[in-house]
């Protein structure tokens, strides 16, 4: 799960990480008092989107006077922002955080993910903040260092120095940088992080350390015992549909193209959208229906790849293991007696019960193409919506 | 002749979470295999029977009484890594979970606790291991597999069963399937297992099925381009799929411009692995790569 900035500035605020002063406006009107009561010659104003690039699609804006603010605000809130992270269709910015605007002495990179090699938490860092880790990764490697992380003690002070000394952090404030990232790790373990990034980590004229910068991730398999991060959940920044089959449990993502697919397991699931496309197709959207799902389920499924109107025909594609064929098979019938199906479907089962399940969708008077293979689907169901 | 790798006819099985509705399902597939499925444990309900297995509260004692050597585990996403460490501690040669939706802060923590001892972690979020016609340990529909010697590894289960159906269709079984895991933390790699059917004398060649996120499968490329003396298919799938999103699997993330599927089957080739575009084709493909390699039996087509 993503959340705001102004929502991961707020609870690394909790884990006493100096952010800058802000507020938080969702209304033109409410610009120049935010603007006003944060008392700062220069305020910073920055649309709240879950998507990276917003500086450079213009999503952030430096202000000069309360008008200025004001000014952007209204240019800002309802705006469409397109960044390299948003896709070409874009995001409507709905919030912004008016900060107060900072003398940057230096800017830095700082981040807590998972080494996945290594299974541990590991702190990556960079004197070359402010710009994506990505293209530091790629023009200058030797410039990123890293400490591999052992959860049973923690983020020690030494590899947090040696950080520290690495990337160059002024010998003065080593401490306080050093109190900071074992903070950031503290918040990252209690609240089940998949990631922490302060990009940029700023050293002031003033000579503070401040997190600039926020993107905090949240690891979905923990959000049972992390209550108050589900509270930050904006489900504005989500797809309408993703949305839907998440209250059922289904791993469902929205896509491009115009051929629903319906598949167990989610290898599977990806293997068939890129033979559609390798067939010349374009998969409308990836669809795990899951291990134990119920014929419930495989309405609601069903239902969820009918409600999009770009979809002009479907595949289904089983290989039971847990699941069983005749689930599936009952699922599709029952949906397809209360939504008329009017786009060809084509059913490919394997697997569990595959018998079973032919069975009865042979019965059940729909109108369906089966097939052997997931080949043979694949070009089947492109054949039939050209 | 012991034409596997981990698990055999010996292999005695325990069942953790047992009286689970998942578990009994598939406790009941695993004895009509013919798995000897010798224990079963869930706290609160020892002395009761599932399919005639008898259930412990500990793993501890489920052992004593019973000499299971390895667990499979199903036990709910909450609860799944204390079982991991339970059986960890126990001292069996292997453990495999099949459960989902396990933080992966747990995972570090179970892994952290692994270090040095001697079982085997397969999973989590697998479908498990099987060595045809001996035994069977998980979720895999067991009538699709064939004996026989033809290595399986794999991230996803779906399409682990998928290459291993069009194996066995065409006369090649296999030696053991493996299905290692979606997550992004897991217990065994490819280069585990690819590093057993190596070592395997009744193994001939190995189909290895990745999908995007991480960079498990470039390490398993260079290691296998340094060490394996037998021919290995390679699939990888998740080329259509969108930067940033999780796909299904908590592992299956093309982050940062990196795990994607391009990335890993360029250097899957670089490394001499038989790349297959087309899912539909492993089977046939596997087919040209043993007859190049004088792999091909006469049983073989039938």
């Amino acid at each position: 799960m993503n959340i705001h900035e102004y929502q991961a500035k707020e609870l690394l605020s909790k884990y006493n990480i100096v952010v800058p002063k802000g507020k938080v406006i969702n209304q033109v009107e409410e610009a120049k008092n935010a603007a006003g009561s944060i008392k700062t010659d220069i305020a910073v104003v920055k649309a709240q989107i879950h998507a990276g690039g917003r500086g450079k699609a213009g999503g952030v804006k430096i202000a000069k006077s309360i008008n200025e603010v004001n000014k952007y605000a209204k240019e800002l809130l309802g705006k469409t922002l397109v960044t390299h992270q948003t896709g070409p269709e874009g995001k409507v910015v709905k919030t912004l955080l008016i900060e107060e605007g900072c003398n940057i002495h230096k800017e830095y990179y700082l981040a807590l993910t998972l080494d996945r090699e290594k299974s541990r938490i590991t702190l990556v860092a960079s004197e070359e903040g402010g710009m994506d880790i990505e293209e530091v990764a790629d023009k200058n490697p030797h410039k990123i260092y890293k400490e591999v992380i052992d959860p049973l003690t923690g983020l020690s002070e030494f590899q947090a120095r040696r950080i520290c000394f690495n990337i160059k952090i002024p010998d003065s404030l080593v401490n306080d940088t050093v109190k900071l990232m074992k903070n950031l790790y503290r918040c990252f373990i209690d609240n089940d992080c998949s990631l922490a990034e302060i990009n940029p980590l700023v050293v002031t004229e003033d000579k503070q350390v401040i997190a600039l910068d926020a993107k905090l991730n949240f690891d979905d398999n923990s959000l049972f015992r992390n209550e108050e991060i589900l509270k930050y959940r904006d489900l504005n920044e989500e797809d309408e549909k993703e949305i839907e089959a998440s209250k059922y449990g289904l791993s469902y993502i929205s896509l491009d193209g115009n051929i629903g697919c319906m598949v167990n397991g989610a290898g599977l699931a990806m293997a068939t959208m890129d033979i559609i496309k390798l067939y010349g197709g374009e998969p409308a959207n990836f669809l795990d229906v899951g291990g134990g799902a119920s014929e419930d389920k495989v309405t609601n499924a069903f239902n969820i790849i009918l409600s999009d109107n770009r979809v002009k025909g479907i595949f289904v594609n089983i290989f039971g293991g847990i699941m069983k064929c005749d689930i599936i098979a009952k699922g599709i019938a029952e949906a397809a007696k209360k939504i008329s199906l009017n786009v060809p479907l084509v059913v490919r089962f394997e697997g569990t019960n595959v018998d079973l399940g032919r069975e009865i969708l042979d019965n059940s008077n729909l109108n369906i193409v089966t097939a052997e293979t997931m080949g043979e689907g694949a070009k089947k169901i492109v054949e039939l919506i050209k | 002749m012991n034409m596997s790798i981990w698990i055999n006819k010996e292999t005695k099985v325990l069942v953790q979470g047992i009286t689970g509705k998942t578990a009994i399902y598939h406790t009941k597939q695993m004895l009509e295999y013919g798995t000897k499925i010798v224990a079963g444990v869930t706290p609160g309900k020892e002395g009761t029977l599932v399919e005639g297995v008898p259930v412990f509260n500990t793993v501890e004692k489920a052992i004593k009484k019973t000499s299971a050597n390895v667990s499979v585990i199903y036990v709910p996403a909450k609860f799944a890594a204390d079982a991991i460490l339970e059986a960890v501690d126990a001292e069996l040669d292997m453990v495999i979970c099949i459960t989902e939706h396990i933080p992966v802060k747990d995972m570090i923590t179970v892994k952290r606790y692994m270090e040095g001892k001697k079982t085997r972690l397969i999973g989590p979020n697998c479908p498990g291991i099987i060595t045809p016609e001996e035994c069977k340990i998980g979720i895999m529909p067991g009538y699709i597999h064939k004996k026989g010697r033809i290595g399986v590894v794999s991230r996803s289960g779906t399409l682990t069963y998928e290459a291993v159906h069009q194996l066995s269709q065409r006369g090649i079984g296999q030696s053991s399937a493996v299905g290692i895991g979606g997550d992004p933390a897991i217990g065994t790699d490819f280069i585990d297992v690819l590093k057993a059917f190596n070592r395997d004398k009744n193994t001939d060649a190995v189909i290895m099925i990745g999908e995007i996120g991480g960079n498990d499968e470039e390490r398993a490329a260079l290691w296998i381009k340094k060490n394996m003396n037998k021919p290995v298919v390679g699939f990888i799938s998740g080329k259509t799929a969108p930067a940033g999103k999780r796909m299904g699997h908590a592992g299956a993330i093309i982050s940062g411009g990196k795990g994607t599927a391009n990335e890993k089957i360029k250097t899957m080739k670089n490394c001499g692995i038989h790349i297959v575009e087309n899912p539909t084709i492993i089977g046939d493909t596997l087919v040209d790569v043993l007859k190049e390699n004088n792999l091909w039996r006469s049983e073989y087509g039938v």
